[in-house]
């Protein structure tokens, strides 16, 4: 087998960080034939200058998005939300208040977008597919021991499965961190192969994945490039964050990590994969940071719900008073959106 | 050598923190003659929105503690605006002009009007709220709650003491406010800020705004999340009307201008009207 040398396909864009690597797609597929090869694959990956990522998301936070382009971020970003909730005392009311929010979420304004979908644990999918019903609104729903991901492989699949089998849209499946992080990458691989597996259904349909990476606890931004390029190989549709169960949740300077990785992604092998940041994004201001972050470092395209969410539960509420103020100039409160 | 001045930089007061306006802009204050004093914050409709959004932040806890405790957070302003004495009675000397004995009796006047609302703090409970006499079966009594988050347009003309008297009852009940001071003499109302930080008043609670008022008036007016607004301090009477005007979308109480006396023992009219009634009805006997 030959040795697979990063910067054969060496380059460097405008505005990115680092010089980011693409890859012929049989260096990809050799890199997944054994755990030395995707270990050489993945320690080959350009570094990510750490400061640099940093500043250079900073720098993308000043931007200013004023009237107009704010009107349209703001719906954008609604129609992005994964509407959350995953505490272990939420009911089938919940849910079903949630349901609703998700399909009309200013009940004042019809115009108001859904957004792309609700977030629930599997035993809630019934209950979320039911009250949505044909709204176009997806139910996703975690999977495979949500949220710290300890547990066999086959318990895991079972999760997966259940949630497939209940409606479920989109499975939110987390890695095993312990895994990844003890350097068996292979084993992290073919568990999201198998998982991608059990999202399938008969009638071809399956159930979109994401894959949580919990960057919180992957300690670098190397590794966080490198978990995203193994589960893109494994075939993951979108790739998120965090859990929300971890500090620190979704940065912006992780997600400028990952948008290359998809770009660089799309760039090597022709496919596209969504990026979902999840966690502690709470205020319409930092929603419309992420999405000129989007635009300039992964590309219009990935301004779409199919390709960027927004896994998050308070954000909606500010994207709704941040609306209102723009509809109507004055400043709304927290007395005309919905508690959760 | 002579020593340089330091001068101090007047900013505003929002959340427990003393920021600049987010516009960057400031505007200069003169003394009662025209002469230059100061340059103070001007501050925009964004301050005004955070401003709001900190009181809000800080209604709960504050509307939570005892009365009891309320009032001796009050009886603390006033120790530590006492201690400061000096430096209040000389800004309000430069702010509005007149002697120095003047002056001083405005600081004395604005202790003594913490002092006196401070008392009111357990009080105020007793004497609007009670027992009801109802001809059934039930226990029946109403306490007052604070309104909530109130918009204060503080007086023009009393910089320290009419600013004082308007503050004072509106928090002791347990409201959170967002203070607009006066625009051409901020600069005492800006140092008070201080004597509040530094007294156990619990950050958000009173948020200062200095600079016109047409940056900041309609925006709080029009807010929302604000549910009360005081026009003491509205310069004219067309302002007033559109302000109130403004403030009816979400059914804010208003108080109109009207002449006052801020030596004058103030009655209990400013604290009354941001009490909502809560009233229980509780089954007794069988």
């Amino acid at each position: 087998m030959r040795p697979i040398v990063p910067g054969g396909g060496l380059r460097t864009y405008a505005g990115s960080v680092t010089a980011t690597l693409t890859p012929d797609p049989t260096e990809l597929s050799e890199a997944t034939s054994s755990d030395s090869a995707l270990r050489r694959f993945l320690h080959g990956l350009p570094g990510v200058d750490q400061v640099g990522a940093e500043a250079r998301a900073a720098m993308l936070g000043t931007r200013s998005i004023k009237t107009t382009s704010k009107e349209l971020a703001l719906e954008l970003a609604i129609r992005m939300v994964d509407l959350t909730t995953l505490e272990g005392q939420d009911t089938p009311g919940k849910v079903r208040a949630l349901c609703s929010k998700a399909m009309r979420p200013d009940p004042t304004d019809p115009s108001c977008p859904p957004t792309a979908a609700v977030c629930v644990y599997p035993d809630m999918v019934g209950v979320a597919k039911e009250a949505l019903g044909g709204s176009g609104v997806h139910v996703a729903s975690v999977a495979t021991a949500f949220p710290s991901g300890r547990a066999a492989l086959d318990i895991k699949l079972a999760d997966t499965r259940d949630a497939v089998e209940a409606g479920a849209d989109e499975i939110d499946m987390v890695i095993d961190r312990g895994a990844f992080l003890a350097g068996r990458y292979l084993q992290v691989y073919e568990e999201i192969v198998a998982v991608r597996e059990a999202c399938a259904r008969e009638d071809g349909h399956g159930a979109h994945l994401k894959v949580i990476f919990e960057t919180g606890e992957l300690q670098t931004f190397d590794n966080i490039r490198r978990i995203s390029w193994l589960a893109m190989m494994a075939g993951a549709h979108f790739i998120k964050t965090s859990t929300g169960k971890v500090q620190p949740a979704a940065t912006m300077p992780g997600t400028l990590v990952m948008l290359e990785a998809v770009r660089d992604f799309r760039e090597a092998t022709g496919r596209m994969v969504g990026v979902k940041p999840a966690g502690g994004i709470r205020s319409a201001k930092e929603a419309i940071k992420y999405l000129v972050m989007v635009n300039e470092v992964a590309g219009t395209d990935w301004l779409d719900p199919d390709w960027f969410r927004f896994g998050a539960s308070t954000l909606l509420n500010d994207l709704l008073m941040q609306r209102m103020k723009m509809r109507t100039g004055r400043y709304s409160g927290p007395d005309y959106v919905t508690m959760d | 050598m002579s020593r340089v001045d330091v001068r101090k930089t007047y900013k505003l007061a929002i959340g427990g923190q003393f920021p600049r306006s987010e516009s960057g802009r400031t505007y200069e204050v003169t003394d009662a003659g025209g002469k230059f004093l100061a340059n103070a914050s001007r501050a925009s409709r964004k301050d005004a929105r955070d401003a709001v959004v900190a009181a809000r932040k800080a209604f709960g806890g504050w509307a939570g503690k005892t009365p009891y405790n309320r009032g001796q957070v009050l009886y603390r302003v006033a120790e530590v605006l006492e201690g400061r004495r000096a430096q209040f009675a000389e800004e309000v000397m430069r702010s509005e002009g007149g002697t120095r004995r003047q002056a001083e009796a405005v600081v004395d006047a604005s202790v003594d009007r913490l002092v006196w609302y401070a008392g009111w703090a357990d009080k105020v409970a007793q004497v609007v709220g009670g027992t009801n006499p109802v001809a059934a079966p039930y226990f029946d009594f109403s306490v007052p709650e604070p309104t909530g988050v109130v918009a204060v347009l503080a007086p023009q003309d009393s910089s320290l003491l009419g600013l004082v008297s308007v503050v004072a009852p509106v928090v002791v009940t347990g409201n959170t406010c967002v203070v607009a001071t006066s625009q051409l003499r901020p600069l005492p109302a800006i140092t008070f800020s201080e004597v509040l930080a530094t007294s156990d008043v619990p950050g958000g609670v009173v948020n200062v705004l200095t600079g016109p008022l047409a940056d900041t008036a309609p925006t709080l007016a029009s807010h929302m999340d604000v549910n009360a607004i005081d026009l003491t301090g509205a310069g004219t009477d067309e302002d007033a009307t559109a302000w109130e005007t403004a403030a009816a979308d979400n059914l804010k109480r208003v108080r109109r201008p009207a002449a006052e006396d801020w030596l004058a023992e103030p009655g209990l009219d400013r604290m009354t009207w941001l009490l909502e009634t809560k009233t229980v009805w509780h089954p007794i006997g069988i």
